[in-house]
């Protein structure tokens, strides 16, 4: 008998399995759920989009690309970053297209985390970033984020957590699931603190696009001397609604893209070529698509928000992403107990905040990637749910 | 005019006044206002529900009339459109560029009612030259409604 103990690596089963899977697993037996649980966008991808990609493929063109991706994709994001967030990159040795944001967040930690380094990592966040700091041998320093201050890393926070060994800075916003975002001014403390330190800061700014009211998305390496130590990671799948495609990039200086392109080229060779192609008419031609399904989420965004404040759930106001945070503090239920229930006695499938690190306890996310009727049918069950629980009390 | 509240009246003309206000981060006393005024400004003409008239017994078929015409001197298309518009089987009119003038929809109980409103009532006009009748077979989406059921959602369940 083979000993698969013996085998394994310490770390791979180190890393815990997803712990909303259960949810997920009663949901799909039940008849008739309805879930706000998905975070990905509903919208297909814009028609000009796929049809890049198809003439993509009538044309042949499905050969590798380069390892850092087409040029002209390249070129493209490059003018893409700085028309929108005021950012150069050199589009041949600054900019690397990737298999979605998920494969630059990975390489970009790889890269530069060795044993013992400490990552900081800002929760509640999108579960990723720790199984990658362990997996790669760091170790994850979590700095929970308050509801008082919007879920925004404050700079006493980073001051309380930074170390000798501190390499690396996680900056996950607009944050999934909070909805959090950090405007200059809370980027600009941060800077203060990291200007003249040996720091990385990783910015995963999947969301930048998805930001409402008045506040527009910023990129700390905009901010005075961060260029120099941060790795931008962004990517098609949420802006243009292209999940599927599988194509996101990091930009950074190129000291440290050199770096990372090999663990590219040697792991995965290239970006998917067809969705290169049609990235590169994404960046071209959909500013108007994009900008109409951003007015979509924030109509949606105010439905679902005010329905939850509605029915005594404390719901703040999400100002990027696409996801709602109530309080269910009110229930005196946690937030498992709470998504358990609402989904067995509802039928509704909401994600249990602490799904997203031990500071969301006490608060449920809930996506509003989902049409009006969708929403408002989601908000009824959960009002008639919060009915019964006073009636038992 | 405000064109965030006409593109959600567009999608659902019954949403109630709160969910208006609460969508468009506006009062509902604003949005009431707002919306009176279109009427007034014949900017919304009328409100009504999309029904798959399949599901319906003594369901309407429709047709779609392409209507060929020579205007009368002086008086352009308008005076064969009002003399069209009139008719209550006819449902839509529309003046078109291409191969044709007016686009007519016209409804009825059975195909052999709609055939002879269209020899009877339209092709006898003075002006219309032409007349092509092609009767629809099936609505797949209406009004940017789905009546196919073919829009599912495929998302997967995972943690994103």
């Amino acid at each position: 008998m083979i000993n698969y103990d013996k085998i394994l690596n310490k770390k791979v089963k180190e890393v815990k399995p997803s712990g909303i899977r259960k949810f997920f697993d009663i949901a799909e037996q039940m008849e008739g759920v309805i879930s706000l649980g998905v975070g990905e966008p509903d919208f297909p991808t814009p028609w000009q989009i796929r049809q890049a990609g198809i003439r993509s493929l009538e044309k042949g063109q499905t050969k590798y690309t380069s390892n850092w991706g087409l040029a002209q994709l390249r070129e493209e994001l490059a003018r893409y970053m700085k028309r929108k967030y005021d950012l150069s990159y050199e589009p041949h040795k600054e900019i690397l297209v990737t298999v979605g944001g998920s494969e630059a967040i990975d390489m970009c930690i790889r890269a530069v985390v060795e044993a013992g380094d400490e990552v900081i990592i800002p929760q509640p966040s999108y579960v990723c970033y720790e199984p990658a700091v362990n997996l790669a041998g760091g170790k994850a320093v979590i700095v929970e984020t308050k509801a008082e201050n919007e879920f925004k890393l404050t700079k006493q926070e980073l001051l309380d957590n930074l170390t000798p060994k501190t390499k690396v800075l996680i900056l996950p916003y607009p944050c999934n699931p909070t909805g959090a975002i950090m405007e200059r001014a809370d980027l600009e403390a941060l800077a203060e603190v990291l200007r003249d330190k040996d720091i990385v800061v990783i910015s995963d700014e999947i969301y930048a696009e998805l930001t409402f009211g008045d506040t527009r998305h910023v990129s700390i390496a905009s901010i005075d001397g961060m260029w120099e130590r941060t790795l931008v990671v962004n990517g098609f799948s949420k802006t243009f609604s292209m999940t599927g495609w599988r194509l996101g990039y990091a930009c950074g200086p190129e000291v440290l893209m050199e770096q990372i392109v090999k663990i590219h080229q040697y792991m995965i060779m290239c970006a998917p070529t067809t969705s290169q192609y049609a990235a590169i008419e994404a960046l071209r031609s959909c500013d108007d698509a994009v900008e109409e399904m951003r007015e979509e989420y924030d109509v949606r965004r105010r439905l679902l928000v005010h329905g939850f404040n509605k029915l005594g759930l404390t719901c703040r106001d999400p100002k990027g992403a696409f996801y709602a945070f109530p309080s269910i503090q009110s229930t005196g239920m946690t937030s498992d107990e709470f998504c358990e229930r609402l989904l067995t006695a509802k039928g509704v499938a909401l994600v249990p905040g602490t799904a997203f690190g031990a500071s969301g306890e006490g608060f449920v996310r809930a996506s509003y990637c989902y049409s009006h009727a969708h929403l408002k049918e989601a908000l009824k069950r959960i009002g008639e749910f919060l009915e019964e629980l006073k009636d038992e009390q | 005019m405000n064109m965030k509240l006409l593109k959600l009246l567009n999608k659902n003309a019954r949403y109630s006044l709160e969910d208006l206000a609460v969508m468009l981060g506006e009062s509902e006393d604003e949005v009431a206002k707002e919306i009176d005024q279109m009427e007034k400004d014949g900017i919304i003409c009328g409100y009504k529900p999309v029904i798959d008239w399949e599901k319906v017994d003594h369901a309407y078929i429709s047709a779609l009339i392409e209507l060929k015409v020579i205007p009368k001197g002086g008086l352009g298309f308008e005076e064969v459109a009002e003399r069209v518009m009139k008719y209550p089987e006819v449902e839509s009119v529309y003046l078109m560029s291409g191969g044709y003038d007016f686009c007519v929809i016209v409804k009825g109980k059975t195909f052999q009612e709609v055939a002879m409103f269209v020899s009877k009532e339209l092709s006898t006009i003075d002006s219309v030259t032409s007349t092509a009748t092609h009767f629809m077979l099936r609505r797949y989406k209406e009004m940017d409604v789905d009546l196919y059921g073919g829009m599912t959602d495929d998302r997967g369940n995972f943690l994103l």
